[in-house]
């Protein structure tokens, strides 16, 4: 018999071909005589355009057509909201190319086509914009005071969206509380810098009517559909193609940018293939960004350090536009109170406008703040009540037995109830607590002090929602030639191993190798029902769903195996790509088995001429396929969840403060993770540390820094301090496998769950390397060298 | 709705920039070609020649992805025009491989570690340490030493902990610890 393969640490099918250099990113498909775009784009935060003058950039050699906003007929108008929400009032959203007015530095203004890049830069050169620069306020907490600039002159204060959720009844318990700790923490904006920036290059063939885009996203089929409606084109005159994507992180889940749009337009137009291979300096300054939240969290407790009651109020930057809606927003609202009890909540937030990249996901999407929120606030809690920070968790965290934990009254990104589906959350703290040394540490630092030395050790716990629906589908089919087996899905990969877990999945269903499954995702021409790769649900949508699917194969395969072989179904057992009659040598290959149940059989080959002596061939007393019967072995279902599953999470840290150079040197780094149970325990683990060190470079290294006139300084990566090896710690992980009772696999999300806790538990510890010596406060991430030197010698920051 | 190319448009075939020829030896074959004396030497091997392994991270020579070896060291190609390279001998990603397809030690080490996600940044990180493999030094195979030894490449997807045990395992295999 075959090993089960779900849980094995299968290594993965892709990474032969990425490791010869055969990968198929957008840019390395061959397009024959392909034309590139690139973009004349805002050098103001905000201005009025005054005048566009393309008249030279037009006539240089080697330029096939300059566009401004009158050169692209109906796409000139404001794109898509994608997920509209009532708490927003007249949301905006970008044009293509900008029309009257400029919103933030990057904004695409014109754009041309040229022969090649180089030519198309050198155009760019020539195109005169004359604009008339506005007041802007780049501050948040400025921009939504009275009198602020306006970014939207139809939107007073800058706000957005104004949105309150109440769970039980916190103004009752608020009255009854002995104690309130009220905190505020920051988070600073970032970007997801995925190593391929964003792509686009579309082909349009006017004799059939096709139009082919491939693009690097994360979610082709809503491309497809966006493209059909904006272009007025029937959905199967569209095939969008996720080819190998470098990477994604949220960043390639909008839809869309401005290229995404203009690109196919320009192929149509032109009657050439056509090219945008986004650049570095474009990627910080065009493509979207996320993080920038202020919360003000209060928590009210009793003196035994229960929380009776948790009220937040932050402030989230949007950027220019809103047209992701409120998602990262409203998962920060919902995951405010993390792992513990606290049954009242009332969490508001105000979206606010700023003259910068717009703002839509980037891996973590609002739980990064709402845990370094709550962690902070926690810590300062066991502070002024005299707890243990690990105590004071332990005393709120939920118990085994109280899943599912609902929080009534709170409503997920998917519009769906937030229940906290099952954990083991105690033990989890347990784990953390010896794995890191918490009871000897005190004597550690002591000593570490007397030496004059810094030694901290910092503590957060997490909770991530994921797995949201609405739903993903499966298709399996076993090809009669060679008896490999296809599967497709809706969603795509920027490099998480879906080709290897999903084929585990089938390989255990269909006793076949997990080499033998090939699996093609991100491509509407193969499959083209599902939603997209974000809020870490690959595996449990896709998953479930492909799941569903080879069960329903199997059983297929074991009727017309049963058939040929003249045995009961229950004899019927697969393995190594055969079909065997238990107990005999009577033994089946697959390929066979699709042959036979293809009526038309051809005697191509082996299987084919095999397939003719066995049942369902030699059948002569009526039609070769009867009524509701299907050719071939193929199948497709769906898997559609009731809601988020919350897998969970700690981490700690012993971390070490030079009190001269101010860097941060970590002793020990370990992580407690639970996503339910693992397809494949080290690509899970290869998403931890993936996600660990942008959380590393969240908490200590990267902000998108602009100046007072909305610049952005650091864009690019020398100035932007994305880690290198040399800058992230080694991690410890350890798993613990609490199946999520709400899917069949007992599958939760893990793509975002590095991330959330490191910005937390990086500054409890740094926190606590000096509590010794300085009252000093770390409520605001990145923790900077400077920040660290103002608090040792106490500045305020 | 009905999309025609517009036919008053007389669309050339390539640039007008001054050109020149140019001869190197690319992965153990003599290639003689006629660039365009602005082309980067990254793009010049991914659209004129056509091997498209070597990736473009940033183009300001700091993500690493287009590293290959020129003349024995790794460069980024990124940062060179075609025509600096006229004479040089230049091993990309598509010469890391047996001509069967056979991984190297050192792409199987990457596979059996599961160092590398995404692949984007994996062929220059590969180049790099071959050029560190190559160059016949004494390589220092702690956390540390591999970690300074991969420090001119980003990767946004594994937090580099599998690159380092792919190194130290392909480098023991190697003899090269």
């Amino acid at each position: 018999m075959s090993t089960r393969q779900f849980g094995a640490r299968v290594k993965r099918n892709s990474d032969p071909r990425l490791l010869r250099g055969e990968g198929r990113f957008t840019d390395d498909i061959p397009l024959l005589g392909a034309l590139h775009a690139a973009f004349v784009r805002s050098p103001f935060a905000r201005a009025t355009v005054l005048s566009i003058d393309v008249t030279e950039a037009r006539a240089l050699d080697g330029v096939l057509a300059v566009y401004t906003c009158d050169d692209i007929g109906h796409l000139d108008q404001e794109l898509p909201l994608l997920i509209p929400h009532d708490c927003m009032t007249n949301p905006r959203t970008a044009r293509p190319l900008a029309r009257d007015d400029v919103y933030y530095v990057g904004q695409p203004v014109v754009m041309v086509v040229a022969v090649d890049r180089y030519v198309a830069e050198d155009a760019l050169q020539l195109v005169e914009v004359d604009y008339d620069p506005l007041g802007v306020e780049m501050d948040l907490e400025k921009a939504v005071k009275d009198g602020a600039p306006l970014v939207h002159a139809t939107h007073p204060n800058n706000i957005a969206a104004d949105f309150t959720q109440i769970s039980g009844d916190p103004a009752a318990a608020i009255e009854k509380a002995e104690h309130v700790t009220r905190i505020t923490v920051r988070v600073d904006r970032s970007t997801a810098s995925p190593m391929e920036a964003r792509t686009v290059a579309a082909q349009f063939d006017h004799v059939s009517g096709q139009l082919t885009v491939w693009d690097g996203t994360q979610a082709p089929l809503a491309v497809r559909g966006g493209i059909a409606s904006l272009f007025n084109l029937d959905e199967d005159k569209v095939r969008v193609i996720a080819p190998d994507v470098g990477g994604g992180f949220g960043q390639k889940i909008m839809f869309p940018h401005s290229d995404e749009v203009l690109v196919p337009y320009a192929a149509m137009t032109l009657g050439r293939p056509v090219k945008f291979i986004e650049d570095r300096r474009e990627n910080f300054i065009g493509s979207n960004q996320e993080r920038t939240q202020i919360h003000h969290v209060e928590l009210f407790a009793k003196k035994t350090g229960e929380i009776v009651a948790l009220r937040d109020n932050f402030l989230h930057d949007t950027g220019a536009f809103i047209p992701y809606g409120i998602a990262v927003a409203q998962v920060a609202s919902t995951s405010i109170a993390g792992p513990y009890r606290i049954p009242n909540i009332e969490v508001s937030f105000k979206a606010v406008y700023t003259p910068a990249v717009p703002v839509t996901p980037y891996r973590g999407c609002g739980r990064p703040h709402a845990c370094f929120a709550i962690e902070r606030a926690i810590d300062q809690l066991a502070d002024e009540l005299g707890f243990d920070r690990m105590e004071i968790r332990r005393i709120n965290l939920i118990g085994d037995d109280e899943f599912p934990y609902k929080r009534d009254g709170l409503l997920f990104a998917d519009g769906l109830k937030v229940v906290l589906d099952s954990g083991q959350y105690h033990k989890a703290l347990q784990m953390i607590r010896s794995e890191i040394g918490w009871d000897n540490f005190p004597a550690k630092q002591k000593a570490a002090q007397a030496e004059g030395r810094l030694l901290g050790v910092g503590l957060a716990f997490y909770v991530e929602g994921t797995g949201l629906g609405p739903y993903e589908g499966g298709h399996i089919k076993i090809h009669p030639i060679t008896g490999k087996v296809y599967v497709n899905t809706g969603l795509t990969t920027q490099g998480q191993g879906h080709d290897t877990v999903f084929a585990q999945i089938v390989a255990d269903q269909l006793g076949v190798a997990v080499n033998d499954v090939i699996v093609v995702e991100g491509d509407s021409g193969t499959f083209e029902w599902g939603v997209g790769t974000f809020a870490s649900r690959a595996a449990v949508c896709s998953g479930n769903a492909i799941h569903k699917t080879a069960i329903k194969v199997r059983k297929k395969v074991i009727e017309a195996a049963a058939n040929m072989m003249e045995a009961d179904i229950d004899q019927i057992e697969l393995a190594d790509g055969h079909a065997f009659v238990k107990g005999t040598n009577r033994r089946v290959a697959l390929s066979t088995v699709a042959t036979a149940t293809n009526p038309l059989r051809y005697a191509f080959n082996e299987a084919s001429k095999a397939a003719t002596q066995f049942a369902p061939a030699s059948r002569h007393d009526g039609p070769a396929m009867g009524e509701g019967q299907h050719p071939g072995l193929e199948d497709t279902d769906y898997f559609s969840p009731d809601c988020a599953t919350w897998a969970y999470g700690v981490h700690a840290a012993i971390i070490e403060v030079d009190p001269v150079t101010c860097k941060t040197h970590f002793h020990k780094y370990v992580c407690i993770h639970d996503c339910g149970n693992m397809i494949n325990p080290t690509i899970v683990e290869g998403q931890v540390q993936g996600g660990f060190a942008q959380g590393i470079a969240g908490a200590l290294y990267e902000r998108i820094e602009f100046d007072e006139d909305g610049n952005p300084i650091n864009a690019s990566f020398v100035d932007f301090l994305i880690p290198y090896a040399t800058e992230i710690p080694s991690i410890e992980i350890h798993h613990l496998e609490t199946p999520a009772p709400n899917n069949p696999l007992g599958v939760k999300g893990v793509g975002e769950a590095g991330c959330i806790a490191v910005g937390a538990t990086v500054a409890s510890g740094i926190e606590d390397s000096m509590k010794h010596m300085s009252e000093a406060v770390f409520r605001h991430v990145p923790i900077t060298p400077s920040m660290i030197h103002s608090a040792l010698f106490q500045k305020s920051d | 709705m009905s999309y025609r190319p517009d036919i008053s448009i007389d669309i050339p075939t390539e640039s007008a920039d001054p050109t020149r020829k140019i001869n190197l030896k690319l992965n153990g074959q003599e290639i003689t070609r006629v660039v365009s004396t602005r082309v980067l030497l990254s793009d010049f091997i991914r659209h004129n020649v056509g091997l498209t392994g070597t990736h473009v991270g940033c183009e300001h020579g700091v993500c690493g992805a287009c590293t290959i070896i020129i003349n024995e060291r790794s460069s980024r190609s990124c940062l060179m025009l075609a025509v600096q390279a006229d004479g040089a001998e230049i091993q990309t990603i598509e010469s890391e491989c047996g001509s069967d397809g056979t991984l190297s030690v050192l792409q199987q080490a990457f596979m059996d570690c599961h160092g590398l996600q995404c692949g984007f940044c994996t062929p220059g990180m590969i180049m790099n340490i071959r050029s560190h493999f190559n160059s016949g030094e004494k390589l220092d195979l702690s956390d540390e030493g591999i970690r300074e030894m991969i420090s001119g490449n980003l990767c946004r997807c594994t937090g580099y902990a599998n690159i380092l045990l792919a190194v130290r395992q392909a480098a023991k295999q190697l003899g090269k610890g």
